[in-house]
């Protein structure tokens, strides 16, 4: 579990890379640091749903980037705040 | 049979047959669902939108849980996705977009119009937001916070945007009138 304020990484895992899948982590948040900025609860993991497959009720956080951390040319205190599954977050 | 050469009105009235046979959904269900998506429309939202800059309780509520809140309005909810509620302020504007596909809170707002889905709203709202929101003629001032919010997984979420000045002791159906879908996607701004 990660508490509100705890600084993360998104995963820089490909499974795209392996065979079929069906992803809710975009490609672009992929391998950077956030923010946790709550947790929004738990839903059935998307990734096994989406296959018909027993689906086990995993931690969604919002989570929280600065725009300048995610692009070269971007600046100022404008930050994308996103949905990711606790299963995609590591401590950073 | 090839399903996908099959007459469209065929193939529904067999999926609905082998449904209502089955057990799984009734014809009183199905016709309810599409009466309350027939009725979603941005006009929901607005009401909500409206009531929350007259009613500070309803505004606590729908900050808390927009599902409830639209549910004390009266819009259906059951069976939705979770719905947040994102608030304008002097300080934040919030952008919504789903750069996976085409989340949408459908409930509150009805169906999403053509340019939330395209790749270029899509794709722009997280690489270039202000760039963007200038398109649509909203301007913000550089000290205000612009935050994205990817729609990417089980919550939709809408923009409860700051009252324009100038509507001082408007009713909230006037309110209501001024309060476009854009408004809550968060593309643009009320204006009295």
């Amino acid at each position: 579990m990660f508490a509100p304020g705890a600084a993360v990484r998104v995963k820089g895992d490909w499974p795209e890379a392996r065979g079929p899948v069906h992803i809710r982590t975009p490609h672009y948040l992929r391998g950077r640091r956030g923010t946790v900025v709550r947790l929004l609860g738990a839903f059935p993991n998307p990734e096994d749903l989406a296959f018909a497959r027993p689906a086990e009720a995993r931690a969604l956080y919002h989570v929280a980037f600065g725009l300048g951390d995610l692009w070269d040319d971007a600046g100022g205190s404008d930050e994308l705040m996103v949905e990711l599954y606790e299963h995609w977050l590591e401590a950073a | 049979m090839n399903i996908l050469e099959t007459e469209s009105e065929r193939l529904l009235d067999a999926v609905r047959g082998l449904l209502a046979r089955k057990g799984l959904v009734s014809p009183a269900e199905i016709a309810e669902r599409i009466a309350i998506t027939d009725a979603a429309s941005p006009g929901q939202g607005a009401r909500m939108v409206a009531k929350a800059w007259t009613d500070p309780a309803f505004k606590a509520l729908m900050l808390e849980d927009g599902g409830k809140a639209a549910e004390a309005l009266d819009i259906p909810m059951r069976g939705t996705p979770p719905l947040g509620v994102l608030e304008n302020t002097p300080e934040v504007h919030n952008l919504v977009v789903c750069t996976l596909c085409s989340c949408y809170p459908r409930a509150v707002l009805g169906y999403p119009p053509f340019w939330y889905k395209s790749a270029a709203y899509r794709s722009r709202a997280v690489r270039d937001p202000r760039g963007l929101l200038a398109e649509w003629k909203t301007v913000l001032s550089p000290d205000v916070r612009v935050r994205v919010v990817d729609s990417t997984a089980d919550y939709r979420w809408m923009v409860l945007p700051m009252r324009p000045a100038g509507t001082g002791g408007w009713s909230e159906e006037r309110l209501a009138g001024i309060v476009r879908e854009g408004d809550m996607v968060g593309v643009t701004v009320p204006n009295r």
